[in-house]
């Protein structure tokens, strides 16, 4: 199956524009009035942002408009996407898990075989080919986990663009494989000692980078956020995914899925996976929230379940945020999700009821990681983990008459040593507790700055 | 009907000289201090004050007001006290304007916070992460409190933005110098002069230049083209560097007036005879 075959609803495209990847489904939903001309999905999105960068924006938005219906430039992508990505991503029927859970046909769309491991590197080859659309030569980005920062470096080193990647210094102790990936693929690698050292930290140091340089510079923000067009750029180039995943689905078992599962952060690989079934309505949408240590104690990052609608990163959405509407800091074993806001379309498809979002604690997420790995033979990352912990609930509510299907975002190695500690695997500390409860709560703690 | 920013302005004009806008970020090192402050820079001469509200994540702040503004939260600073500050500062007789990202405001309640801070005795605000296209809330409720809204216009701004940002803006507008976050520079950016240039054939207001200006020849620099001079970081820097040294508040409140003096003759054409910066 071609990239471009996947592409199940380009033919019934309402529209009549070129059938793509970024086009077909979105077009013939109506949902593509989101967002509206100004940036805003509903009351969220928009542009926050010092007037110096407006003039950057709109001529992304200008250089996307004119891409998207350009057929060398889909053509490129497309191409990229299949030859070098390795997309499309194989559905997986979780049989031993579906077993296990004795629910719902769990079902999963497999983006941790992605090239670089996650779903990243679909949107990055897109923002990438844009870059050297506009004739710019150097790119920036922020990364959390590392993923997106890898995935940027790969895609710049394959096009032959300079490339800088900031990291809270926190994360690049913690990711320390990622960073050495990243510095391998050419990229510089600068760690963030300002406000909490985190990945809010990292955008805060990528946008005061790109107010200055923004005349060579695209910074390829890395999830559905930020100012107006990334929300929408970043969910067009991640639409794939659904696009891919509802057709496999449709020809793996002759009907939609009852359920769509992802983890949550920011939102773009649950937006890339959602976009396409929104239509569907009788497809239900579940994101996941990272509760860290449970809503409750007010260390976790859930946005939508523990926040308020405020202004951060450019974009008005549910935010993690004091009174006073200083931003607080978010706290989750996943790095990938420690973020204290959320995409402004996650917040409107939320406010209209279209998707539900759950929240799942460290432990549920932990616990999920390790059913998996010893059920399917996949470490999934922790962030993916979340998206199975809920998934775990819902297919034994729904029953085994029904399908599931779970965005499996990502591949687990770079937790690998969070996992270990987690549960005690290592030989060496010297306070290694055989039940793993002491080795959990010192790595909830020590973990918690991410 | 002219508000009192536009008088302080004027009566600048009228002296043949630019104003002096002074800026210090509320609580920093506490809010008392903040405030001595503040004062003895209206006392040295400084026109216009920005009360800079803290935020968490500055985009558009370099290091140096970052860090005083990171001090300054830790210190448990909220938006009730920089208002307090607002109301020390503006009982000088100086047009004080609060200087803060939107979300602090958002969060205040938009009506409120004019409210608040036309009670307090404030003029306006400075607001550099709201656009024109994001902005009609925040004017309807500044206009219903007589407050300036003061709006930032940048060297990449076509024609066209800077119309519509001058269109809304009340007071003066702020020119950033460069592009780039806030932070004092060797040499003032050299599209300064022609930004400047740019605002003033699409509006008759006054333009003031902010960012990378830091020293008294280079008030005097931008005094020749502008109609104010907006200086932030250097004057951090000498509450910075004072509480590093371990140095008492008389020494910071000390360095304060010298280097606002120092601008206060810069923006009157004078050429500064000490070593300002640290």
């Amino acid at each position: 199956m071609s990239t471009r075959t996947a592409v199940p609803a380009a033919s019934a495209d309402a529209a009549g524009a070129a059938p793509s990847l970024l086009t077909g489904v979105q077009a013939a939903a109506g949902w593509q009035a989101f967002p509206d001309a100004s940036g805003h999905f509903g009351k969220f999105g928009g542009r926050f942002v010092p007037e110096a960068l407006m003039a950057a924006l709109d001529g992304l938005t200008e250089a996307y408009a004119q891409a998207r219906v350009d057929d060398a430039f889909i053509a490129e992508l497309d191409d990229l996407l299949a030859s070098y990505a390795g997309r499309p991503t194989p559905l997986t029927d979780a049989r031993r898990l579906t077993e296990h859970v004795g629910g719902a046909r769990i079902l999963l769309k497999r983006e941790d075989l992605a090239h670089t491991g996650s779903h990243k590197i679909n949107n990055v080859l897109g923002q990438v080919l844009l870059t050297k659309r506009m004739g710019k030569s150097r790119v920036i980005a922020e990364t959390g986990a590392g993923q997106h920062g890898v995935a940027t470096a790969t895609a710049c080193a394959l096009l032959g663009l300079d490339c800088v990647v900031y990291m809270g210094e926190e994360d690049t102790r913690r990711q320390a494989l990622n960073v050495a990936r990243m510095r391998m693929l050419g990229a510089e690698v600068v760690p963030v000692t300002s406000g909490s050292r985190t990945l809010k930290d990292a955008i805060n140091e990528a946008l005061r980078d790109w107010v200055a340089t923004v005349e060579d510079t695209h910074y390829c923000i890395g999830s559905v956020m930020g100012p107006h067009p990334f929300p929408m750029l970043v969910r067009d180039f991640q639409r794939v995914i659904g696009v891919e995943a509802r057709a496999q689905v449709l020809e793996r078992t002759g009907r939609l899925p009852n359920v769509v599962v992802a983890c949550v952060g920011g939102g773009s690989n649950a937006m890339g996976i959602f976009h396409p079934f929104i239509p569907d309505t009788e497809v239900a949408l579940i994101g996941c929230e990272a509760g860290g240590d449970g809503v409750a104690t007010g260390r976790h990052a859930a946005a939508i379940a523990g926040g308020a609608p405020g202004v951060l990163h450019g974009m008005r959405t549910y935010l993690l945020q004091d009174e006073w509407g200083q931003t607080q800091v978010s706290h989750s074993i996943s790095a990938g999700l420690d973020y204290p806001g959320i995409g402004p379309e996650h917040a409107l498809l939320h406010e209209t009821g279209r998707a539900t979002y759950r929240v799942v604690d460290d432990t549920a997420a932990m616990e999920a990681l390790a059913l998996v790995a010893r059920t399917e033979g996949i470490l999934v990352a922790i962030e993916s983990a979340h998206a199975f912990a809920a998934a775990i609930e819902v297919a034994r509510e729904l029953g085994p008459e029904a399908t599931l299907l779970i965005n499996c975002s990502g591949r687990g190695d770079k937790d690998v040593d969070t996992a270990a500690r987690w549960f005690g695997l290592l030989d060496e500390p010297a306070d290694a507790d055989p039940a793993g409860t002491a080795a959990a709560a010192g790595t909830a703690e020590g973990g918690g700055q991410r | 009907m002219p508000s009192r920013l536009d008088d302080r302005l004027a009566a600048a004009r009228a002296e043949g000289r630019a104003a002096l806008v002074g800026y210090l970020p509320a609580g920093y090192p506490t809010v008392d201090g903040a405030i001595a402050a503040m004062r003895a820079m209206v006392a040295a001469g400084v026109d216009v004050v920005e009360v800079g509200l803290p935020y968490s994540d500055p985009t558009m702040d370099g290091p140096v007001i970052q860090q005083a503004a990171d001090a300054a939260l830790r210190g448990g600073l909220t938006t009730r006290d920089v208002l307090r500050t607002v109301e020390a500062v503006a009982d000088t007789g100086a047009p004080t304007l609060v200087m803060t990202y939107w979300n602090p405001i958002e969060q205040h309640g938009v009506a409120a916070f004019a409210a608040d801070l036309a009670a307090a005795g404030g003029a306006g605000t400075i607001t550099p992460d709201l656009p024109p296209e994001e902005a009609a809330p925040w004017l309807e409720a500044a206009a219903a409190h007589g407050l300036d809204p003061v709006f930032v216009v940048a060297p990449s701004s076509s024609t066209e933005r800077l119309r519509r940002v001058a269109d809304i803006t009340g007071g003066f507008v702020y020119a950033a110098s460069l592009m780039g976050v806030t932070g004092a520079r060797s040499q003032v950016g050299t599209q300064a002069e022609g930004l400047v240039a740019r605002v003033r054939a699409v509006t008759s207001l006054p333009v003031a230049v902010g960012l990378g200006v830091g020293t008294a020849a280079q008030a005097a620099q931008v005094a020749a083209f502008a109609d104010g001079v907006i200086v932030g970081s250097a004057l951090v820097r000498v509450l910075l560097d004072a509480q590093r040294r371990g140095e008492g508040p008389e020494v910071a409140l000390a360095g304060i007036g010298a280097l606002a003096a120092d601008l206060a003759q810069g923006v009157r054409g004078a050429q500064a005879n000490v070593p300002v910066t640290a």
